[in-house]
């Protein structure tokens, strides 16, 4: 297998993550394509790890693992919070700070 | 027979990266709420195969345990606290996709450039085995000061979420 293969794959899922953050209004949704991008970040640290014979790659998978749970949490405690206050967790009426 | 173990590598690998891409993409545009989170099952499955793949089984492991377990229960406690609606939802997407496909290629394409530029046809050594033991040796040692502020990391987001969602 060639390293490429994982990259240019990694980098697909990457470039389906932005266009769901950029495009989804849905709160939930929106964490979900951030779940998307962390994932392919993922895939490259094992793969360049194995390529260059270093435990190093997957150490760090797992702890961008475990900031993605620490992540997912405080995220959807938020959007629970717009939720609470606006009755809806459509993104784009949340815009209070716009100039 | 080392061809042949080559061969279902390669095969394994294309099976898993078609299903991860079209689950993908049905990820960011489909109109239903929870299919879009049981899509998003079926690519930490694939990536979850791949670490397998590449011989990272403490990582494969980690990937079923904490992401299809745990996150993805979360999000669906969330669609439903939300009370996101069920069924299709017409207002689920931004109007202007344009924008945003046009991003998303300029990303990908410069990664994927980059990618085949520098590592066009490097090869993966055909054994890349690491087991448990090894990782767990490297975080206790090497890296344990990185675990010691994960640790603290997720402490802290446990009771940012409770002081968030906490009702008054």
């Amino acid at each position: 297998m060639y390293v490429s293969q994982f990259g240019v794959l990694a980098a697909v899922l990457f470039a389906i993550g932005v266009y769901g953050i950029l495009v989804r209004r849905n709160g939930i949704l929106v964490l979900m394509s951030v779940e998307l991008i962390l994932n392919s970040v993922n895939i490259n640290l094992v793969a360049f790890g194995a390529l260059r014979d270093t435990i190093a790659g997957e150490v760090f998978a797992l702890f961008v693992i475990t900031v993605a749970a620490a992540e997912v949490g405080v995220g959807l405690a938020i959007v629970l919070l717009i939720y609470r206050n606006r009755r809806s967790v459509d993104l784009s009426e949340v815009d209070l700070m716009k100039g | 027979m080392i061809f042949s173990a080559m061969v279902a590598q390669n095969v394994a690998f294309w099976v898993i990266a078609v299903a991860m891409l079209y689950a993908g993409l049905r990820v960011v545009t489909t109109r239903n709420v929870v299919h879009a989170a049981l899509y998003l099952v079926v690519v930490l499955a694939g990536a979850a195969a791949l670490f397998l793949l590449l011989g990272s089984e403490f990582v494969g492991i980690t990937q079923v345990l904490i992401y299809i377990g745990a996150i993805i229960v979360l999000f669906l406690f969330g669609i439903m606290l939300t009370r996101a609606p069920m069924g299709k939802e017409k207002s689920l997407d931004h109007p202007r996709k344009l924008p945003a496909l046009l991003a998303a290629v300029i990303v990908g394409g410069v990664t994927i450039y980059s990618v085949l530029d520098y590592f066009g046809d490097e090869q993966l050594p055909r054994e890349s085995r690491t087991t448990t033991r090894e990782v767990a040796d490297s975080i206790f040692s090497e890296y344990i000061i990185a675990f010691e502020a994960v640790s603290v990391l997720l402490l802290a987001a446990l009771i940012g979420a409770i002081v968030v969602a906490r009702k008054e």
